[in-house]
């Protein structure tokens, strides 16, 4: 037998328990055909690199999507999206589904520009902000009528998160859909797993564990010509009230994940963590912290840990873990008691699951049956800002942080009557067992 | 678009009518004319002698072993097992002098780079190079853990880009005062040969395989630290499996189809371009069955080893969904006129 360009991944024989063919058919974005027509038009609110990166997958994710308007704080961020975004216009594929980019002028910048957005005629609107704006722009969107495409996490504190949650009921009122970038529910591998362990594959879960240890992230010095604001809001990720902490930010995924699987949210949370910074310039990181460890009681007295770290030269881990009566699952590696569920063959070739995701909440939209993930990726952020609460503190009244007490804080981390010229110090470092819960 | 094969046949007449050794050597061929694939590897005995690079200042070395030049048929001939179309056809190639790698480089010595040229984000690396355009560029912060659950230290370095891979070479260049660079696809196929013409270089049964190579068959899906298994004849580890090695060259499905048959080109390489993919690796991985893992067996990058990048512009430094593909260096002992000063074009812009 000859070849011409062998296949890159060969596991699919040797260590694979049978799939099937349902998985197969999960090879393409299933309803990327879907039937409607109605045209999409799509505005991005947060011309990031996600930003940016959701433009190009949700222009192959169905037929007749436009793109129609693009907004963000800062001027030099929309002129570089709006540059990239007709690049991914002319791309063949893009031009295959009949969809196009055609944003002159509507290109909106400042930091009310998503007022200006939501005035256009677009009806899907994508948020790819920092999270800390989240809440606002959800509420704005669902408010003007958009269907949403919502970045992760949704929140960074107790109130941004009660916000959310009447932005989800609202959104049932109106039957607007919203899907969340959590993409993992979007995901071949861990659809086809965490379905297995819902019917039974291992027992009762009794126990869980999940990861997000790498190395140092990004930051952005401070340069002269930046304001108060504008410095912390372009060296977002290293701040907590715009960033949410790693833990939020990041680290929701794999909490997403263990939500999902138990079916549940947790009771409450035990952290310790800080911030070692060992790094040169440890002015350049802000106030977040770089290392998280998180005990979470489940109902049933089901325990998760969760570590998340950012810290270079260590053991580093992405992952999720559970444990239940008969057997476990590395959930990651769509591994069950040992056989995975899904090749690494089969994995490569499935559908990117940041394509799906669109493709799913389009379809949801033609076929007029909204989806609405606002809750459910509210809770898992929820999860995240619970495990920061209790870290931050260290407890509260010498116990763990309750759910109930976490979601109902009054703290709320965004300053007042943000403006360019505004004054805004440095938000102080947690110090656990002195910062209190508020 | 893609640069025509750089072929270097002026120097290649040159070089074999002046140099004695170099014509007893092909005269020794046998009858010009003859088709490929029928001689054996001529390989010159090597002059240049094994040497270990101490990367100063850290506690980092890595051993380089000689590699004879020689001439040998490049590709898979048209009845070996498994073979793919774009292995052939086989072709004539005299290759020079050079060092290579005895290991896959390591996380240990690509961290060295990483500490020391590492930014803090992509724009950090255009401030570096304005103020000096010769400035060695560093890799972005990872989103993910680099090391794919894998671990660091003497694992291979892995799911580096193309670009990452050159850019690693041009620092350690700099640092080290040696012409360090990617091996050339002719001189990669050439070093894993070690004078033999079979599918492995230890016969054409892939029985013997896990005596050699990481593959899918013995891996248990995961990459191992360099040097656990036997060497080829030259002394390479891992040489086949393990990891997947980028090659210098830029990718052509029909590249060999424009190599004259019955006379040997001198250092051919197709030189890599300002396009993200597809480049060569080669040598099959942890993840490869061994039919994938002959010394002829190609592969070429592609946009699905970035698939989960979900920024725009994807990352230049970092490969999402390749877990399976590292590098090794060489030295050349004289340096090919058109690799001299070469380095990668990649930008944050290319496609």
């Amino acid at each position: 037998m000859t070849n011409s360009q062998p296949t890159r991944r060969d596991f699919i024989k040797t260590s694979t328990v049978a799939a099937g063919a349902a998985l197969a058919a999960n090879l393409l974005p299933s309803n990327l055909y879907a039937a409607g027509d109605d045209e999409i038009k799509v505005g991005l609110i947060g011309c990031g690199g996600r930003g940016t990166g959701a433009i190009d997958n949700v222009l192959h994710s169905a037929r007749n999507v436009r793109i129609v308007a693009l907004a963000d704080a800062f001027q030099d961020r929309a002129d570089g999206c709006e540059r990239r975004a007709n690049e991914l216009g002319q791309q063949k594929e893009v031009a295959d589904l009949g969809n196009k980019v055609d944003v002159k002028g509507r290109v909106f910048a400042g930091l009310n520009a998503y007022e200006d957005l939501l005035k256009t005629d677009c009806n899907y609107v994508m948020l790819a902000t920092p999270p800390g704006f989240r809440p606002i722009h959800l509420a704005a969107a669902v408010a003007a009528g958009k269907n949403v495409f919502t970045e992760k996490p949704v929140a960074v504190d107790g109130p941004g998160i009660r916000s959310v949650l009447d932005t989800y009921e609202k959104a049932n009122e109106k039957k607007l859909a919203i899907v969340a970038g959590t993409q993992r529910r979007h995901q071949l591998g861990y659809l086809e797993t965490i379905k297995q362990l819902h019917d039974g594959a291992i027992g009762d879960i009794v126990a869980g564990r999940c990861y997000w240890n790498m190395e140092v992230l990004w930051c952005k010095p401070r340069e002269k010509q930046w304001g108060d604001l504008e410095y912390q809001m372009r060296n977002w990720y290293n701040f907590t009230w715009i960033c949410g902490d790693h833990i939020v930010e990041q680290h929701v995924h794999n909490l997403d994940v263990i939500n999902w699987v138990i079916g549940k949210t947790p009771i409450s949370a035990t952290g310790m963590g800080g911030r070692q910074r060992s790094v040169p310039n440890p002015q350049d990181y802000g106030n977040i912290f770089d290392h998280f460890a998180v005990d979470y009681e489940y109902p049933g007295g089901v325990h998760v840990l969760s570590e998340c770290r950012q810290i270079s030269g260590c053991w580093n881990s992405v992952s999720e873990a559970v444990t239940g009566t008969k057997g476990m699952c590395q959930v990651n590696d769509y591994r069950i008691n040992g056989k995975r569920i899904l090749s690494r063959d089969q994995d490569q070739r499935a559908v990117d699951p940041y394509i799906q995701e669109h493709t799913d909440l389009i379809a949801s939209i033609r076929a007029g049956k909204p989806l609405n993930e606002l809750k459910t990726v509210a809770e898992s952020t929820m999860t995240a800002i619970l495990g920061r609460m209790s870290t931050y503190t260290g407890g509260y009244e010498g116990k763990p942080l309750t759910w109930d007490r976490a979601i109902n804080s009054k703290e709320e981390l965004m300053p007042k009557d943000l403006g360019w010229k505004m004054t805004l110090a440095e938000p102080p470092v947690a110090v656990p067992g002195k910062t209190k819960f508020i | 678009m893609r640069r025509p094969l750089q072929l270097r046949a002026p120097q290649a007449i040159f070089f074999c009518c002046c140099l004695p050794v170099i014509y007893c050597m092909i005269s020794a061929r046998g009858p010009e004319g003859r088709a490929a694939g029928e001689k054996k590897p001529a390989v010159e005995p090597a002059k240049h002698e094994a040497y270990t690079e101490k990367i100063a200042k850290t506690e980092v070395a890595f051993d380089m072993a000689p590699i004879p030049g020689g001439t040998f048929d490049m590709g898979s001939p048209k009845d070996e097992k498994n073979r793919g179309e774009h292995e052939g056809p086989q072709h004539p190639v005299k290759i020079a002098p050079f060092w290579m790698g005895k290991y896959e480089v390591t996380w240990d010595e690509f961290d060295v780079f990483r500490a020391e040229e590492g930014v803090k984000k992509p724009e950090d690396n255009d401030k570096k190079l304005k103020a000096d355009a010769d400035a060695v560029t560093g890799p972005t912060p990872t989103y993910v853990d680099a090391h794919y659950n894998f671990g660091g230290g003497k694992q291979p370095c892995i799911a580096i880009t193309h670009h990452a891979a050159m850019e690693y070479c041009y620092w350690l260049s700099k640092r080290t005062g040696r012409t360090y660079r990617l091996p050339t696809e002719a001189e990669w196929e050439w070093a894993c040969r070690a004078g033999t013409k079979t599918a492995y270089f230890f016969g054409d049964d892939p029985k013997d395989l896990g005596e050699y190579a990481w593959f899918s068959g013995n891996s248990d899906e995961e990459p191992r630290k360099v040097g656990l298994k036997k060497p080829n004849p030259w002394g390479l580890y891992d040489i086949l499996g393990n990891v997947s090695e980028w090659c210098l060259d830029h990718y052509q499905k029909d590249g060999y189809t424009k190599f004259a048959l019955d006379k040997p080109f001198l250092e051919p390489v197709v030189l890599p371009t300002a396009d993200r993919q597809p480049d060569v690796v080669r040598g099959g991985s942890w993840v490869d069955e061994a039919k994938n893992c002959r010394c002829a067996t190609r592969f070429a990058s592609e946009k699905s080893w970035y698939k989960q990048d979900p920024q725009r512009p994807q990352s230049i430094w970092w490969l999402t969904d390749a877990d399976f593909v590292g590098f090794r260096v060489v030295r050349p002992v004289e340096e090919q006129e058109n690799l001299k000063g070469l380095r990668s074009k990649v930008t944050l812009e290319s496609k």
